[in-house]
Formats: C-alpha cells, structure tokens, sequence
C-alpha cells in the first residue's frame, strides 16, 4: 500500500478529469464544452443499443453528436437538448428515464427495497436476540471462523 | 401450508406469464416507440436527386396522403424492398416520397435507373438531418403522412405489398372516412 | 458418420439422464436398494454419451466437415485450429451441447463424491440432476440439433465471428457455465432435502463446498467478460449493464448470498428456509438467463439468433422446474423454523444484511432489465433504462454492503463482540480515511463524496481483512484454510472495489485527428503516430498502427500497435487495441479511421488501477478455492476414497 502511494506522489500525473471526445475541435466555451461531454454520454446510440453517444463509432452516432454540438453552441440547455432528442426518437434515446407515471417504480425502488430490507432485518434481529437466552446452542470459541 | 410461502412461486408465474405473452410473436424488442405519430410530420426542403438545382419539398405534397421512405444503396434491406415498392406504386395513387439518406448520388441514381424508380420525388439527405428528423435510426424505414400533413404509420424494416395493404391503406382509408 | 453417430450418442445420453431421474427418484422414494444402485453409473454412464457427443462435434470442427450445418454456418477453413474448437459454443446449438455436457459433468462429480452422502439422498440430488439434464437434452435434440446436415454441403464455412476470435473469450463460455450451471448442484441438494423434508446442519456441510465452486467458477467466467470487453471492443468499458451481462451478474449476487447464507444455516442451524429459497433462485436466475439470451425477446449484443419456438420450449421448462422448485418450497418451508437466537452485531446479523443486501442488488437489476419489457408488452411505451441508471442503483445497495464487510470481518458468532475490537475498526478507518484522502487529493479533480467513499472503504476492507487474521495468528490461534479462502475472498472484493472507483471516476479518454509523425498528450504522457502500414493475419487482413509513448520526461516507454482488422470472410471490420499495462494504470490506444488529408482518429485513454478490479475478482476466487478445500470437506472425500478402497479390496 505505502509504495503505491509513494509512486503515486513520485509521479507527475496531471489528470484532466472533464474529457475530450469527438474528433471535431472542442466549442470555443470550456463550459459548453464540458456539458456537450457529458450530455453525450447520458444519450443513447440508437443503433449500438448499449452504446452511448460518445462510445458508439456508426454513422448515426456522429450524426447525433454533431447535432447536440450544435444545439450547445446556439445556446440550448442540456434539457432543450434533450427535448429535442426526445421528440423525434422518444424517451429510449436517454439513459435516464424521465420521472413519471410509468417510470416512478424504477426510480423508487432501490428507497422501497431499501426500506422493506431494513424493516425485514430489525424484526429479524429482534426475534433473535430474544432467543438468546433461553438458546441452549452453545457456540464454540468466538475465533472460529466458521 | 402459510400462504406467503407460496408467494414467491406466484411471483414468477407472473413474470413467466409475461415471458410467454412476449413469445407470442405480436411482441418486437427491437422497435422503438415513435413519438411523432398523430404529430405534424417534420417539413423539409431539399436538393432532388435527379436534378440538384431543383428543391423537393413535403409541403408540396399537401391534399393528399403520402409514403415517405428513407432509403440508401448502402442498406441490404432497401435493396430487398425495392421491387416491393415498385409493386405499390403500381397499386396505389398514393405518391411515394424518397428520402436518399445519406447517400452517393451517382449511386443512387444509377440504382433507380438500373433497378427502377418507384418514387414520385427523391429528396437527398446528405448530413442525416432530415433523418434525424423523422427519428430514423435504422433504413429503411416508411412513413405514412395523412393528406393534412400528420404522421399516421410507421413501419421499420422493409416495406412490402402484404405490409401496404394490412397496415397502411387501413390507415389511409380510415382517414379519409366514412 | 460422425454427426449422425452424435446424434446416437446424445440419444443414448438422453435415455440414460432418464433412468438416472426415474431411478434416482422412484428408488429414493420406495427405499428400493437395487434402483438406488443403478442412478450412479448411469449419471456416469450419461456424462460419458454427452462427452462423446460433445468430442464428436469438436472433431467435425477440426477436420472442417461442413457437410454437418452449424460447422458451415460458424467455422472456415482458414479459422486457426484453436479457434475451431472454441467455434463448437460459437453459436446456440453448440453451445446448449456444452450447457449440458457441463451438467453432466457437476453430475458425474456428484455421483462419484457422494458416497459418504446417505444412499436415499444421494439418489434424490442425482435423480434431481437427472431431469434437468433430460429435459435440456431433449430440448437439444428436438430443437437444436448440432448435428443436422447441410445438403448441399457448401464449399467453405461463414466463419466464426471476428468477435469470438479471441483467447480470452474461447474460454469464457466453458468457464462461465460451469459457475452457473454448477448452481444446479446447490438445487438439486435443496430439492432433495425438501423431498426428504430434512434439513440439518449436515446438508449444509455437504451442500457448501460445491455451491463455493460453482460461485468461484462464475466469478472467473464474469471477470474473463469483462477484461475481454474491455481489451477487444475498442472503448475500453468493462461493463455496459447489458442484458445479457445482467443475466449473468444476477445468478452470481444470488449466489454470493447462498454461500454466506450455507455458513450459518451449517454453523448455527439458523435460515434454513431462506437458504433453500436462496438455492432454489440461484439456478432459476441461471435458467432465467439461458431463456432471455436465446428467446429473442431481449434486444443485446450478446443475444443468440432467436427462434420463438425455442423461446416456448425453453419457458416449458423453466416453469416445470423452478415452479415446481417453489411448490416443493411452500410445502416445506412452514416446518423449517428453528428457535436459535443471535444478536446484532453478531455474524449471524452481518450475514443477514449481507444476505438483504446482495437480493436487493440482484432485485434492482432484475427491475432494470425486464421493467422495459414489462411495460412494452402492456402496450404502455417504450422507456429507456440505461447504464447510468443501472450503475446507480447498485450502487445503493453496494456501498453499505462495503461498509458492513469491513465491520463484519471481525465479528462473532451468535454474540456481538465488537468491543474488544473496536479500537482495532477505529485505527483502520483512521488509516484508511487518510490513505483515501492522499489518493483523491494525487489523482486531483473535483473531491466527490462518493469516490471518497468508494476509495475509503475499498481500503479498509483491505485493511480489515489483513488485520483480522493477523490479530489471531498474534493471539496463538491456528486459521483453518477456510477462514483463510474468507479473508482472501474479501480482501479480492477491497481490492475490486479500488480499481473500479479509481478507473471508473479518474479516467480520461481524448479523441484526436492525427497525422503520420504528429504527437497528443494525456495525462502526462505524449503519444506519437509513428507508423501505419497493412499486415497480413490467417484469415485477415490489418491496418496497423505504430504508437510511440513517452512519458511526461520525454523518455519513451513503449510502442504500442493498434490494428484495425477486415475478416476476409465475414467482412467484418474489428479494433485491436494497443494497451501498455503497469500497476498503475493501463494506457489504452484504439485506432479509428481514416480522416482524408493523411488524418487519422486514434482514441486514447488513461486508466488508472483498472487491473486491479480484474485482480480482485480473481484474488475473490482464489478465495473460494481455498475455502472450498478445507480440510472438513477433503477428509469426506478421503473418508470416501478410503471406504471405496477397502470396499473394492473386500470384494
């Protein structure tokens, strides 16, 4: 551990964390650029079903890029840009699912299953600790493993 | 036996109900939802193929019920639909509209006057913005746009004959009405 | 003659999987010994058809028969040798011929380690066995049929696709099934003793050592994915929350449940039926998977050619066992309570929300995965779940889990007795915080809670598992080899868990247009398009690149070549990445396209400590060998070998 660390610091590393992509020269604003970044990693290549915007290498990808490239640069927030995505090729073109009617379930599921696992567990624990003394089970020593 | 043990068999013969509706064949994973149905279809003016200096426009088209059909020689199954598209257009009054996508020129009118040309206009979509559009993300794909100009059908894949009469002229008779 | 003698040989495999359900079964439950006798050597028997059946596909491949049609549709003659073989699981039907000879083989395994097992259980576990390969031979031959001839024969083969030509993904499959389709051994334990209506600590004993194998399996076959992924598509991802990767990853959290869940259900008697619960959905999530990955219904990059027909068969079977798994389940469930206690904090609790945890990770995924289907088949839309949306939910459930497996490593059975360690949780988590901190800060950025957390408990679950041990070894105490495979295992998840934060958070990836002789910079390193010229393979043809790096000193540090392949068959173009590796980070280059004006695209990418999630899932299973041959378990299957012995000696 203490060597990695010391190489770590030993090597120069000046990481740039907001990313470049797209071989087109980036949009003259660092903030649009930056958004036009992340945007296009949040849409979906709607031929590489998996693929992102920014990951995928077909025709309508880059297409796409240049689209929302544009957009940025007129001045579009990422959710006009969005919206224009969306209504041309519906809500599958975003990897989020907007909140609504049909998608709350699974927005809301990790905090209901979340919940219903700690409900689960405390009444568990509960009933359990209660048997413990009345439990003739006598474990062996605390050490083993097993 | 306590009936929530039976609660989890009960889970997946739901979920397996599901599964066997989805085999049943009405079911096509791969489509995707267009949200432009019963929506205005986007305009477009563009070069025509056969003569740049001349523009083919949608609009042109208004008053009556119109195919749009996006199309490339680059694409297996335009080249598969094609002689079904000359078969409807010998069936139909309807005007078939062309959309080349992002196509060579050269090819694409060497194509139509080798293989035949089923379109009433071809309009050329060179940077995939009329596409883009239209939410084309695989061709071919088809339109149907109503004679007031709204998007009514659209199909995926190759168009053929059984598909025209089953799925489009239905629409379009609907439209016209009783 | 060879196909047709296949298809005899996968016909008698399929009469012999049907003595070994009806007598295993019918034997078990009247008691009659005779019957009981005949299940082993027919498991035996059975293994050894589908085996021949399986070497007689392989050598259709190897000597490029393509009057057999699956040869034709995914092999050539220009396919190197070793790629041939790994071409028999290329497509559906061969690769259902290794599901179920890989069945067999859990089977043949069981048949000849289970002879301490009592002779009535046994023959349950193995009739169990048996109807789940029946059934998946049938489906072969009345479906899938490998064998099937080609008439006419064409001249040459289609090829394998370009994506499958690879080592790392040769052997993935193989390795993959065995962890999921081994979970068929934990079921078939689970639907014996419910049939029995006996659950003890015993069968837990004899149940954990194959469930640890299967899982370990698993865990390599997932890790070979992802690397692969990772090295061959060009991106340089290691995991996309594809479907068909889901459907992998769910049987595995469910499993990684099942092995913690045997521990206390054979240390304390206690989960009994949650155990079951948890064994009998392990294979039904394997099962689950087979089925979404070959019906169609799943749009993936991994999904089979689809066929509606075998989606049906395929459905009918999974509903006759996991169904009938689930009855077997309610009957018994209800006489399944224990009256053994433990407290919070004991192991027994950090088991439970370990155990709460992992369902509810798999439970997510399961959503995420089919909620669109769910909702497209009621007509209601098409919503979008992508990996964004998947990444975040497990991670919910994830990062408590962490935190609890640092705390949980030093915990007790039956009673809490953290105090006497707390200080020892209270130095680690010193350490690690500033450790953490130190590598936010080097790696620079913007400082996110949620990295920090990442990085802070990846270390001291490290740090714990490290501790731990040498806290005992300090006190005198001796470490059985399981304890041992424990630490080690855990120790893989801390060491996963720093590498996927770091690559995950602090990569950096650039597009650039390059000329022949020009140089980009990265992350402190300068790469520099020296060459590109076309090079020949054995059945393709490459564009290859020459990337020169140095680093921030100008010193060069290597040459990396990237190549951009066309199969000749297929005519499919595929990216080798160039990838310059050291412990830590990986640098990444992948050639693009021709840009017109001598231009090209390259994509590089920094990658710091992404060899390590590979390393950790690896030192994971690594674990799981060494708690899987504790000497508990190999001195049953000494006490076997050495009964058989003197047995075969008396006789």
């Amino acid at each position: 551990m203490k060597s990695l660390l010391g190489a770590l610091l030993l090597t120069v590393i000046v990481v740039d964390v907001a990313r470049a992509i797209d071989t087109e020269p980036p949009l003259p604003d660092p903030q649009q650029q930056a958004r036009y970044e992340a945007l296009i990693h949040e849409l979906r290549c709607l031929q590489c079903r998996s693929q992102s915007l920014a990951d995928s290498d077909v025709s309508l990808a880059a297409d796409l890029r240049r689209e929302v490239r544009g957009l940025i640069a007129q001045g579009k927030t990422d959710d006009e840009v969005k919206d224009f995505l969306t209504a041309r090729y519906g809500d599958y073109v975003l990897f989020r699912p907007p909140l609504n009617a049909r998608t709350w379930v699974v927005w809301f599921a990790p905090a209901i299953l979340l919940l219903a696992g700690g409900l689960i567990a405390w009444r568990v624990v509960r009933h359990r600790s209660a048997l413990v003394p009345g439990d003739a089970d006598e474990v062996e020593s605390a050490e083993d493993p097993r | 036996m306590k009936a929530r043990f039976l609660v989890p068999a009960a889970l997946i013969a739901v979920l397996f109900g599901f599964f066997w509706y989805a085999l049943g064949g009405d079911y096509d994973p791969q489509l995707i939802e267009s949200p432009l149905i019963n929506r205005p279809a986007p305009d477009f003016v563009s070069p025509a193929l056969a003569d740049p200096k001349q523009a083919v426009s949608l609009k042109s088209f208004r008053g009556q019920p119109v195919l749009v059909n996006f199309w490339g020689t680059w694409c297996v199954g335009c080249r598969e639909e094609h002689p079904q598209l000359l078969e409807i257009q010998k069936v139909t009054t309807i005007p078939i509209v062309g959309i080349a996508w992002k196509d060579d020129h050269a090819a694409a009118n060497q194509w139509l006057a080798e293989f035949g040309d089923p379109y009433r206009a071809v309009a050329t979509d060179d940077d995939g913005r009329i596409a883009i559009d239209w939410g084309v993300y695989g061709a071919p794909e088809s339109f149907l746009v109503s004679a007031e100009g709204k998007v009514i059908h659209k199909h995926v894949g190759p168009m053929s004959l059984e598909i025209w009469r089953k799925e489009f002229l239905v629409k379009v008779n609907a439209e016209r009405g009783p | 003659m060879t196909a047709e003698l296949g298809q005899i040989a996968l016909i008698l495999a399929l009469c012999l999987a049907l003595s070994q359900t009806v007598f295993g079964l019918v034997g078990a439950h009247r008691g009659w010994a005779n019957w009981m006798a005949v299940v082993r050597p027919a498991t035996i028997g059975q293994a050894g058809f589908v085996a021949l059946a399986f070497l007689l596909l392989v050598s259709a491949f190897l000597g490029n028969d393509f009057t057999v049609q699956y040869v034709a549709f995914n092999s050539n003659s220009e396919l190197p040798t070793v790629y041939r073989v790994a071409a028999v699981w290329g497509a559906h039907e061969g690769s259902m011929l290794l599901w179920a000879l890989i069945l067999a083989l859990w089977s043949l395994a069981v048949a000849l380690l289970s002879r301490s097992l009592p002779n009535a259980f046994a023959s349950r576990v193995l009739g169990v066995l048996g109807t789940i390969s029946t059934g998946i031979l049938l489906f072969i031959l009345l479906t899938s049929n490998p064998f099937t001839r080609a008439m006419p024969a064409p001249f040459d083969g289609n090829d394998l696709n370009p994506l499958l030509q690879d080592p790392a993904l040769a052997m993935h499959p193989p390795i993959l099934y065995t962890g999921y389709v081994g979970f068929a051994v934990a079921f078939a334990f689970a639907c014996a003793a419910m049939i029995e209506g006996k659950l003890d600590q015993a069968w837990a004993r004899w149940t954990r050592p194959w469930t640890i194998v299967a899982w370990l399996f698993l865990t390599v076959g997932i890790t070979l994915g992802s690397w692969w992924a990772y090295y061959e598509l060009g991106w340089g991802g290691w995991w996309m929350w594809d479907p068909v990767e889901n459907a992998s990853f769910m049987p595995w959290l469910v499993g990684t449940a099942l092995v913690h869940s045997l521990a206390v259900t054979e240390r304390r008697g206690l989960f009994r039926s949650w155990t079951l619960l948890l064994a009998i959905f392990a294979f039904s999530l394997s099962l689950i998977g087979t089925f979404l990955v070959r019906s169609g219904i799943i749009v993936s990059v991994h999904a089979f050619a689809s066929d509606p027909m075998r989606g049906v068969f395929i459905l009918a079977l999974l509903a006759a066992y996991i169904l009938g798994a689930l009855m077997l389940y309610a009957w018994r469930a209800g006489q399944l309570r224990s009256s053994s206690g433990f407290e919070l904090w004991s192991r027994e609790s950090f088991i439970l929300f370990n155990n709460i945890l992992l369902v509810i990770a798999a439970a997510l995924i399961f959503i995420g995965t089919l909620y669109p289907l769910i909702l497209a088949l009621l007509k209601l839309g098409t919503i979008t779940i992508g990996p964004p949306v998947f990444q975040l939910m497990f991670l919910i459930a994830i990062i408590p889990l962490i935190g609890l497996l640092a705390v949980g490593m030093h915990s007790s059975w039956k009673r809490a007795r953290l105090a006497p360690v707390k200080t020892r949780l209270i130095a680690i988590a010193a350490v690690a915080a500033v450790l953490a901190a130190i590598l936010l800060f080097t790696f620079g950025g913007r400082v996110r809670l949620i990295v920090f957390m990442g990085l802070f408990l990846a270390i001291a679950t490290m740090f714990s598992a490290v501790s731990e041990p040498i806290a005992r070894l300090r006190r005198g105490l001796s470490i059985p080899r399981g304890a041992v495979g424990m630490f080690v295992a855990h120790f893989g998840v801390g060491l996963f868990t720093l590498g996927a934060t770091a690559a995950s958070t602090y990569q950096v990836e650039k597009d650039v247009s390059i000329a022949l002789g020009q140089s980009e910079k990265l992350a402190g390193y300068e790469f520099k398009l020296a060459d590109l010229r076309m090079v020949e393979g054995p059945n393709y043809v490459a564009r290859q690149a020459d990337v020169i790096i140095s680093d921030s000193q100008g010193r060069v540090i290597t040459t990396l070549h990237p190549q951009k392949r066309i199969y000749r068959v297929q005519q499919q173009p595929m990216t080798e990445a160039g990838i310059d590796v050291n412990w830590q980070r990986d640098l990444f280059v992948a050639l693009g396209d021709d840009l017109g004006d001598g231009k090209w695209s390259l994509r590089l990418q920094y990658k710091p400590l992404i060899r390590y999630l590979w390393l950790g899932s690896l030192i994971m299973a690594l674990g799981g060998i060494l708690a899987a041959s504790d000497r508990r378990y190999r001195t049953a299957i000494a006490g076997e070998r050495a009964a058989v012995g003197a047995a075969t000696e008396r006789a």
